[in-house]
């Protein structure tokens, strides 16, 4: 499995990484190495073997339904950005 | 005062509670060496003189009020920047966050704030823990302290230069497929991470999330045990930490070894490793001998899938979690865009180093649409036959040892140019971490131009005080831990 230019770009677009043509070209090169490294996983038999996701086999834990978190608005938004008004700024996407 | 900056954790908690010394002169004489040694390591990236003063002198008025004061009290250490501290830059090594302040603390960060340790300051690394040479940071390389032509290993580069040149007594690492272990062994520390969910991952940047674990370095394996007893314990606040009651982890330290089994996986001992390297750990097995462990030889016959199978699952869980850095809410927004898919992909593009961007994309490909069985799941599925292989393994061992790194540490730009070559400078250590395992690193003596050698100590799930106490038995026969690079511009 080897990526193209085209494969590449839309790899990007789902990555939310801007890639110039000129890096477009590097990146697959690069991927294509990375990729052909990973490739030896596909030789081994894991037939009936279960997916291990997490280190540990644990469960998520249940805690009662109450408020715990205080408002902290101002402190979270003190780093971001852009705000106004107590609101996240971004470009307008509903015209 | 200048042998304090050789001691120990413990003759250090002694000299402050015998006031032959305070923790505000102890913090001094860190940062004057900080000062004075810094700007060649670059170990560090934010420094607060003052602050850290304040936290001094509020441990000399604890340990001025007396009893009961905890051991750790007055000592200072650094936190790998990649730990949020309320009030202090947290960078992750990265563009993105390069003016981040954290509204809140890591849970490591409260708990050795609540021991009494005083933050002596920030300290570099790959950025977002990605990397094995600390070359990928935003804030330039740090360099070995024991040759600066040399990288210190990653991604804790900036921890391990800094206890190395003796800048800070200790230092909080973490550890996603051999970040705290190989620049411990490239720079001659002690360095352990523990099991999966023994330290909370709260306000611990995110990397791969099934993976990262936090730990500590040090000098040696008495000073670990004294921080990873001040680090671990459960907080609800991560949703893998584990509820067990709070372990002294110094408890075993003076057991004797006599019939130790260490088991010496034969994958670790084949081709690949430097000859320097084998005779340093060869040796460091004779002296196991010696104190009576007896070695058997044990099979990880999956280990060499352990890389190639961490590259689909760390870059798939990396891809996911840096999806928050969008430049709405906190980071790096670039100055231009027409749209909102612009402002996001701009400001990831300028954000972002080239490794992390990598990585990124090829998460982001191993998970899309038709490859997420052919990668992701195959990886999944091999991970259980790398952890398997383990447990088959401690039927017949209490610990599994070999060497951390292939080699001692690299010359500057000797893997940068190929990314499969640096990844594979991980080669012993990654296992561990998709096993879930407790693994450490601890000094055995020295290779290729005269640069120390890491002896790798794996343990069963929470066998954490069992490794200590075989690191601190070893220790208490040999002085590599002690040993102290000469640094450029010091009187020594």
């Amino acid at each position: 499995m080897s990526l193209n230019l085209e494969e590449v770009a839309r790899i990007a677009l789902l990555s939310r990484i801007e890639l110039s043509a000129a890096e477009c070209e590097t990146t697959r090169d690069q991927l294509n190495g990375i990729l052909g490294f990973i490739e030896q996983l596909q030789a081994v038999d894991t037939t009936s073997i279960e997916p291990m996701a997490h280190a540990v086999d644990v469960v998520q834990r249940l805690r009662p339904d109450v408020v715990t978190e205080t408002d902290r608005r101002a402190d979270f938004q003190a780093v971001a950005p852009e705000t106004e008004a107590g609101l996240y700024l971004v470009p307008r996407v509903v015209e | 005062m200048s042998d304090l900056i050789n001691s120990s954790l413990r003759a250090l908690s002694v000299a402050l509670a015998a006031k032959k010394v305070s923790a505000v002169e102890l913090a001094t004489l860190f940062l004057d060496r900080i000062e004075k040694f810094n700007p060649a390591l670059n170990a560090f990236i934010t420094l607060d003189r003052n602050k850290t003063l304040a936290q001094a002198r509020a441990a000399d008025e604890v340990r001025r009020v007396g009893a009961g004061t905890p051991a750790l009290t007055g000592i200072p250490l650094a936190h790998k920047d990649i730990f949020c501290t309320k009030g202090w830059r947290t960078t992750c090594g990265s563009k993105m966050l390069a003016n981040f302040v954290s509204p809140y603390d890591a849970h490591v960060v409260e708990k050795l704030a609540g021991a009494g340790m005083v933050t002596l300051g920030k300290l570099n690394m790959d950025e977002f823990a990605m990397g094995s040479s600390n070359e990928t940071s935003y804030f330039g390389p740090v360099k070995n302290p024991w040759d600066a032509s040399c990288v210190p290993g990653g991604s804790s580069g900036g921890s391990a230069a800094a206890i190395a040149a003796r800048l800070a007594p200790a230092a909080t690492g973490t550890d996603t497929g051999g970040s705290i272990r190989q620049p411990a062994a490239l720079c001659g520390l002690t360095g352990l991470k523990p099991t999966y969910g023994v330290v909370s991952r709260y306000g611990m940047i995110a990397f791969a999330s099934s993976l990262d674990q936090a730990g500590p370095m040090a000098k040696s394996a008495e000073d670990c045990a004294l921080l990873l007893s001040a680090m671990a314990g459960f907080d609800a606040r991560d949703s893998t930490s584990l509820e067990r009651p709070a372990e002294d982890y110094s408890r075993d330290l003076e057991q004797p070894l006599a019939g130790l089994r260490i088991g010496l996986p034969q994958e670790f001992f084949g081709e690949g490793m430097d000859a320097d390297v084998r005779a340093a750990v060869e040796t460091a097995l004779d002296e196991y001998r010696k104190l009576g462990a007896i070695t058997v030889e044990v099979q990880l016959p999956n280990s060499g899938l352990s890389v190639p199978a961490y590259y689909v699952i760390a870059p798939a869980e990396a891809s996911s979690n840096l999806s928050r850095f969008d430049g709405v809410r906190y980071g790096y927004r670039a100055p231009e865009y027409s749209d909102l898919t612009e402002m996001y992909s701009r400001s990831r593009a300028q954000g972002f180093g080239a490794e992390v961007k990598r990585r990124i994309l090829i998460g982001t490909y191993v998970l899309s649409h038709g490859y997420y069985d052919a990668y992701y799941l195959q990886a999944q599925k091999i991970r259980r036959l790398i952890a398997a292989d383990f447990q088959e393994a401690f039927k017949n061992c209490d610990v599994i040892m070999g060497p951390t790194s292939p080699s001692v540490a690299f010359a500057f730009g000797a893997k940068s140019a190929d990314p499969v070559q640096m990844y594979l400078s991980d080669i012993y250590t990654i296992s561990t971490n998709l096993a879930g395992l407790p693994g450490m690193s601890l000094p055995c003596g020295f290779g290729n131009n005269n640069m120390p050698v890491g002896l790798q100590v794996i343990g069963n799930w929470f066998g954490e005080a069992k490794m200590l106490n075989v690191a601190h038995q070893y220790q208490k026969i040999t002085d590599w831990h002690t040993r102290m690079p000469r640094l450029a511009g010091a009187a020594q």
